[in-house]
């Protein structure tokens, strides 16, 4: 049963971990164009000539 | 030509970067987006740009000392685009501070709600096995380190919004909602130091969760609403010829003049400010102001309003107002007695929150006292009563009308429909009369050539070449209607006659009949077109005359077609004459027509139609209309309408079809009709929900199971409002 006291903290900070990426995420600006993010997967970025 | 200057839009930063934000007409896909970064992208100087497709906007920065800012709007105008520009609004300001901060709750409580759900899942599965009680003890103590703060941070916006009603003796909501979440906190914590078998952690931290996405979702409407009304602005792009400290006029934005600034305004313009008259005498058309046609004579120390039309003077004006505009004193008056009326609407989720409050609240003491009475001890009593609270907790309720809305508005979006409040899909579904006005209503805003038949295709480029040649309004817009061909430079004008250029034989004139010698074709073209302003052309032996008037906006057979079919009556009340008014009415087929109507009289005759019982849609674009469009049960206006009739209006349309009207109200009437389903869900579900936990049979799993199955099932119903036939039209 002692293995719960390891396992319990190391799922929360992987949550914890996923919540601060989410707050980094929202800093940096990525939520503010949900459209174009999608299209800009796709692009062709290659370099030009 | 005097310069453009932009300047004011330019924010500085350090290292002589400049950056500008524009909102671009006519991004429409991914491919657009990458023609546009790239593009300015290879330019020397722009450092980057990027595109928000979300918004259609483009942010771009450059070398300050390599480009000046309108270099930029012709690069983006050389690439294909028309950009705006226009000042964004600052990240701390209020609605996007309040959005950030939500979804930062959001995120927390989603963080929190897994983490509790992960220890929950271990004790409902150890209950039913043989777990050991000092383990569930120790996942309950968890639970609640992980639940209390959380609760203390992402409950805030409840919480506070509960109080506030209390502190006014009101119920809202949030007060059912803060009650059932202290409760079951409390509860909860108690249960645990008692070493008990359920807590609620889990509970309470998934309603929060959900709570705040139909929270979050409600402000994202409202602060996309903003950003659209933005652009809108930035989009009619309005300028004004501004006469500097050192004695130039410059072309400025509307954004840039203050009031104490003075404006040029040539004959053929529109007035883009409000002022008095400094130097100069004209005549102006007041149609978009008053509603009517006929021209008004002007001089030195009078008041001109924005959105009049110079005919034939220049005019130097003493700005009193720009951008937001002053008002007729008379349009004042009307407008706060209009805005009163809309604010007795009551929104469909405030209804369903006066309802639902005192039921919940009645069953849990009603609970309560049962069990207690039935001989329960009263800790036991108080926990089934608290899970009844729990149960009910309106979640679904929460996300019913949210969801809708946003889907709803971003389906009118991509037919180029701006929803300008959240309830007015609402209203506008249960719009039973359509009142139209004429001018720059039905009808297109500027003139256009009524009789094509008598311009034969060769000599456009001709007629057109001679008609921009003169300043004179009804020559600019035939210019205008034969697609702004460039000046020919050797054209003599006589005042008041028309234009002429060449000689001899091959001599052209513009002008009036007599000027022409054209009045055999005249009378024949007058008799077709009583209402229209006629203007011949003559060359050498061939004469023509062409009837310029007000045409119908496309589609607009269509569109009053589409809304009598809908159900609605249709009616047209106009400012204008009624000899102007009558051949419109005629062509449309519509008979309740009133014509010749002061602004009040359109605000008395719509109140009147309200009063017996009518639920009007206002469609209209004119100042004279925005008591009437603001006083209307919901109001739809053109993107070409003025500043006041388009902030009255709680629905803009871009375009010249008439169509977005009758799609706005078949979207409107689907998001209803789907509200309403959710809100009969919500009533259902806890028709089922209720006495289970009324008999205290809800254990924390049964409420985990209800709360979210119910939320899943109204959010996934609200996605029905983007509309199979509506998408396919718009992709198309």
């Amino acid at each position: 049963m002692n293995i719960i006291v390891i396992l319990f903290p190391l799922a929360l900070g992987l949550g914890l971990m996923g919540l601060g990426a989410f707050f980094w995420c929202m800093r940096s600006g990525q939520f503010a164009d949900l459209e174009g993010a999608a299209w800009r997967v796709l692009q062709d970025d290659d370099k030009r000539d | 030509m005097a310069a453009q200057d932009l300047s004011v839009f330019v924010r500085h930063r350090d290292g002589g970067v400049a950056s500008m934000e524009l909102a671009v007409d006519g991004i429409r896909c991914a491919g657009c987006m990458q023609a546009i970064e790239s593009g300015l992208g290879r330019e020397p100087g722009i450092l980057g740009a990027r595109v928000n497709l979300a918004l259609k906007r483009v942010s771009v920065e450059w070398r300050e000392a390599l480009l000046r800012p309108e270099a930029v709007v012709d690069k983006l105008a050389a690439l294909g685009f028309k950009a705006y520009p226009f000042v964004p609004e600052r990240q701390e300001d209020g609605a996007a501070a309040e959005e950030r901060s939500l979804l930062r709750r959001l995120g927390v409580a989603g963080f929190a709600s897994m983490n509790i759900m992960l220890l929950s899942v271990a004790v409902w599965s150890g209950n039913s096995a043989d777990i050991d009680p000092t383990t569930r003890d120790f996942f309950h103590w968890l639970s609640a380190l992980i639940a209390l703060p959380t609760a203390a941070y992402a409950g805030r916006p409840f919480f506070e919004s509960a109080l506030r009603a209390l502190k006014v003796g009101a119920v809202n909501m949030d007060v059912p909602i803060t009650i059932g979440v202290v409760l079951a906190l409390a509860m909860s914590v108690a249960e645990t130091w008692n070493h008990g078998r359920h807590a609620y952690f889990d509970g309470v931290v998934m309603l929060l969760f959900f709570l705040l996405i139909g929270r979050y979702l409600d402000q994202l409407m409202r602060r996309r609403t903003r950003d659209l009304a933005g652009n809108l602005a930035a989009l009619k792009a309005e300028t004004a010829t501004r006469l500097d400290a050192d004695g130039n006029w410059t072309v400025t934005p509307i954004a840039a003049i203050a009031p104490g600034d003075r404006v040029l305004v040539r004959p053929g313009e529109r007035v883009s400010v409000d002022g008095i008259v400094e130097t100069g005498r004209s005549e102006l058309d007041q149609s978009l102001v008053t509603g009517e046609t006929a021209p008004v004579a002007i001089g030195h120390g009078e008041r001109v309003h924005a959105g009049t039309l110079n005919l034939t003077g220049a005019l130097t004006v003493h700005v009193e107002a720009a951008g937001q505009g002053t008002l007729l004193d008379e349009i004042d008056r009307l407008m706060s007695q209009a805005v009163g009326s809309r604010s007795r609407y009551v929104r469909l989720s405030d209804r369903a929150a006066r309802l639902y409050a005192p039921v919940v609240h009645t069953l849990a003491a009603a609970t309560f006292l049962g069990w207690f009475a039935w001989g329960l001890a009263w800790p036991e009593a108080l926990m089934i009563a608290v899970t009844v609270l729990i149960i009910t907790c309106p979640c679904a309720l929460g996300l019913a009308i949210p969801a809708v809305q946003v889907v709803a508005a971003s389906a009118l979006f991509k037919r180029k429909i701006m929803l300008k409040e959240g309830d007015a899909l609402e209203r506008l579904a249960e719009a039973d009369i359509a009142v139209f006005d004429k001018t720059g209503t039905l009808t297109l805003p500027e003139p256009d050539i009524l009789n094509p038949e008598a311009l034969p295709p060769e000599r456009r480029a001709a007629i057109g070449a001679l008609a921009a040649a003169s300043n004179h309004p009804l020559a600019q817009a035939l210019a205008r209607a034969l697609g702004g061909a460039p000046a020919r430079t050797d054209v003599q004008e006589e005042r008041g006659q028309g234009l002429s250029a060449g000689a001899g034989d091959d001599e052209q004139r513009l002008g009036s009949i007599v000027f022409c010698g054209a009045e055999a074709e005249a009378a024949s073209v007058k008799a077709l077109h009583p209402g229209a302003s006629l203007i011949a052309y003559r060359h050498g032996g061939y004469r023509t005359v062409l009837a310029l008037g007000q045409s119908l906006r496309p589609e607009a057979r269509e569109t009053i077609a589409a809304l009598r079919a809908a159900g609605l009556e249709i009616a047209i009340l106009s400012g204008d004459r009624s000899e102007a008014v009558a051949p419109i009415a005629a062509e449309l087929g519509v008979t309740h027509v009133r014509a010749g109507l002061l602004p009040g009289d359109k605000l008395n005759l719509l109140d009147s139609m309200a009063a017996n019982g009518r639920k009007v849609l206002m469609v209209g674009d004119g100042l004279n209309d925005a008591p009437a469009l603001a006083g209307a049960h919901v109001s739809i206006s053109p993107v070409s309408a003025t500043h006041l009739a388009q902030a009255a209006a709680d629905v803009v349309f871009l375009g010249d079809s008439l169509a977005p009207v009758a799609a706005a109200l078949e979207i409107a009437r689907k998001a209803r009709g789907l509200m309403l389903q959710n809100l009969w869900f919500a009533v259902l579900y806890n028709a089922v929900a209720v006495p289970i936990a009324i008999a205290g049979l809800a254990t924390p799993l049964v409420a985990a199971i209800a709360m979210s199955g119910s939320s899943l099932v109204v959010t996934l119903n609200a996605l029905r409002a983007r509309g199979r036939r509506a998408q396919s039209e718009a992709e198309a």
